[in-house]
């Protein structure tokens, strides 16, 4: 290790040990917390079973850890006294290819972060960009991000429901969510042409308008919606197993979860009502009337909670966008940042000269530098674009709220059972396309 | 939200609380109040920003890493500090040389920084001092360079497979030392 490149010296002493030697277990007399009970007294020939310590590797390729998030866990018996997320698996470097690319190019590679809420990534990565740019969205575009943004989260969400009770034993969930997630996909696919990853969000505005007989369509899907977050919650909320599992596990404080970053619905579960549509309204989100969705103990089960009742707040916004959507374009009508209509091409010979400047140069940024967070499914979703005047940015970051999130998976799951571990990971709801990146 | 005379004044009070060679500059600029501060004073000002100012910024909400390369100082680091109670956001940056990129960390004051500062170590080669565990984070644990440096090249790196591997005898222990954190990959595949 210690020829490997001049990259190494100087660094601190902590690094100099080789990384293998430091996967170790930790001893008994690190320990802070002794589990509750294991004083009792035992026969002779059982001492020294449930105080061994070892260390064991779940994941990159466990299922229960929604992706190939690797965990580094010092058991012992079932209870997880050490916990160390380790991370990179997917990492696909989209930040480095992002700055080879022209700014309409970045669309579809921010958008497969995280790959399960792909329009929070494309608003975020657009809205710095227009910030930059200084360029107006229309009204009606601004609420057709909006819908679509909540038809995403209402998906998202839709996803953690089945996949967290498939955790938990309940595969029906599983089937029943996923079967809904496809009515959402329809939707998308029906307004952009694409399923998932869509890039229906450009920057100035959304590429195409709804077709007609969109909107009826989302209405009877909310309709629909709304009687199977009833059954679905119908077939939870009465499960004895479901319940003992959830309540009171995985707390942590309030204080913890902002200490460590936490937003999202794990810090609203906590009772604390920070929700940036709120407190700093972009894109028309002033415009709707929502409710914050709180818990109180801060527990797996207020997790679940909060997000089920956000789904029904989405269904709200999304109506209400629909019955207020404006008149009018759906994209800026600045030819130095949209692509001119089709027709156009035909006739105007400016048209053409835009589009061939768009098509093959892109359009430039005035040089500087902004960070534009929103609220995505899992939290606090900031951009930050770094513009050197170029028509490619010289920086795209994504504080992706699972790779903020994922440091507060060790206070949940200290001290609890190994079983107790997989709910919290599933109340995490960590996208691990995002947290890599 | 914080407008241009607000950042002036919170840059005051930072040069009155810390030290006047603190601030380095205050830029508003989109509507984003970013204060420049010296990398000796990261601790200092973020603790003061925290917990001693008129109005705190409690939660620190991202931390990353920029390279402003070709212009110097290059590397930096953003902090971007937040008040939930006002609703007001403030960037921190430090910029610093290639050959002295370290700060001092600020996990003490916010635990959530552990993992983007890590993330900045691996991806820029920025090291924070006092970092309980200053690993990478993404990249594999062994990998020479810094990725997300501008002048590491995009695709430079070859990949192996079987049938190549004998062509680049013991490509693994990299190759001479060259500037910008690319040792280890020329960038070019010498079949």
């Amino acid at each position: 290790m210690s020829t490997r490149g001049s990259d190494r010296e100087g660094t601190s002493a902590a690094l100099e040990v080789p990384y293998r030697e430091r996967e170790r277990s930790i001893t008994l007399e690190q320990m802070e917390r002794p589990v509750e009970g294991t004083e009792r007294p035992r026969p002779a020939e059982d001492a020294g079973v449930d105080t061994e310590l070892f260390t064991i590797n779940m994941g990159p390729h466990h299922p229960a850890t929604h992706g190939v998030l690797r965990l580094m866990l010092t058991l012992q018996g079932e209870v997880v006294r050490e916990l160390v997320p380790i991370i990179g698996y997917v990492h696909t470097g989209i930040e480095k290819s992002c700055e080879d690319q022209s700014y309409w190019k970045v669309i579809p590679f921010v958008e497969r972060m995280d790959y399960l809420s792909y329009y929070f990534n494309a608003q975020a990565y657009c809205m710095a960009v227009e910030k930059l740019l200084d360029e107006e969205v229309p009204k009606r575009a601004q609420y057709l991000r909006v819908i679509h943004m909540e038809l995403n989260r209402i998906a998202s969400h839709l996803f953690w429901l089945g996949t967290s009770a498939l955790d938990l034993g309940a595969i029906s969930m599983l089937w029943y969510s996923l079967r809904d997630r496809d009515m959402f996909l329809d939707l998308f696919e029906s307004s952009s042409g694409q399923r998932l990853h869509t890039r229906y969000f450009q920057v100035g505005g959304v590429i195409e308008d709804i077709p007609p007989g969109w909107d009826d369509r989302c209405r009877r899907v909310m309709h629909q919606m709304s009687s199977r977050i009833d059954q679905y919650e119908s077939l939870l909320d009465r499960n004895e197993i479901f319940l003992q599992r959830m309540k009171n596990v995985g707390i942590v404080s309030q204080e913890e979860m902002l200490a460590l970053g936490v937003t999202g619905p794990l810090l609203r579960a906590t009772g604390h009502p920070w929700d940036l549509r709120k407190a700093m309204p972009y894109s028309s989100y002033e415009d709707f009337e929502f409710r914050i969705p709180v818990g109180t103990v801060g527990d797996n089960y207020d997790r679940y909670r909060v997000r089920m009742a956000e789904m029904r707040e989405s269904m709200r916004i999304v109506e209400q966008a629909l019955d207020g959507l404006p008149e009018g374009p759906w994209v800026t009508a600045n030819r130095k940042v949209a692509l001119p209509p089709r027709h156009e091409l035909a006739t105007s010979m400016e048209a053409l000269i835009h589009h061939f400047k768009l098509v093959t140069e892109g359009f430039r940024v005035p040089p500087g530098e902004v960070y534009m967070p929103i609220e995505s499914p899992r939290g606090e979703l900031g951009c930050y674009v770094l513009a050197d005047g170029s028509s490619k940015p010289a920086r795209v970051h994504m504080r992706d709220p699972s790779f903020v999130n994922l440091q507060s998976l060790e206070p949940m799951a200290k001290d609890a059972l190994l079983a107790d571990l997989i709910v919290c990971i599933a109340m995490l709801d960590p996208i691990l396309g995002g947290i890599d990146r | 939200m914080i407008d241009a005379t607000g950042l002036e004044l919170i840059a005051q009070q930072v040069r009155d609380g810390v030290d006047d060679a603190a601030v380095v500059s205050a830029t508003y600029a989109f509507g984003d109040a970013m204060l420049e501060i010296a990398p000796t004073a990261v601790h200092p000002v973020l603790e003061f920003l925290a917990r001693d100012a008129d109005e705190p910024f409690d939660f620190l909400s991202s931390v990353h890493g920029v390279d402003y390369f070709p212009d110097e100082p290059r590397l930096s680091v953003h902090y971007q500090l937040l008040s939930m109670g006002r609703q007001e956001r403030i960037g921190v940056k430090v910029r610093m040389r290639l050959e002295e990129a370290s700060v001092s960390t600020v996990t003490d004051l916010f635990p959530t920084a552990s993992f983007q500062e890590r993330e900045i170590f691996d991806f820029f080669g920025v090291r924070f001092d006092g970092h309980p565990d200053l690993r990478r984070t993404h990249m594999p644990e062994d990998y020479v360079g810094h990725p997300l440096r501008r002048d590491f090249p995009i695709g430079g790196e070859p990949v192996m497979f079987t049938f190549n591997e004998v062509k680049m005898p013991r490509w693994y222990q990299g190759r001479t030392h060259s500037n910008g954190g690319m040792e280890g990959h020329s960038g070019e595949y010498k079949g």
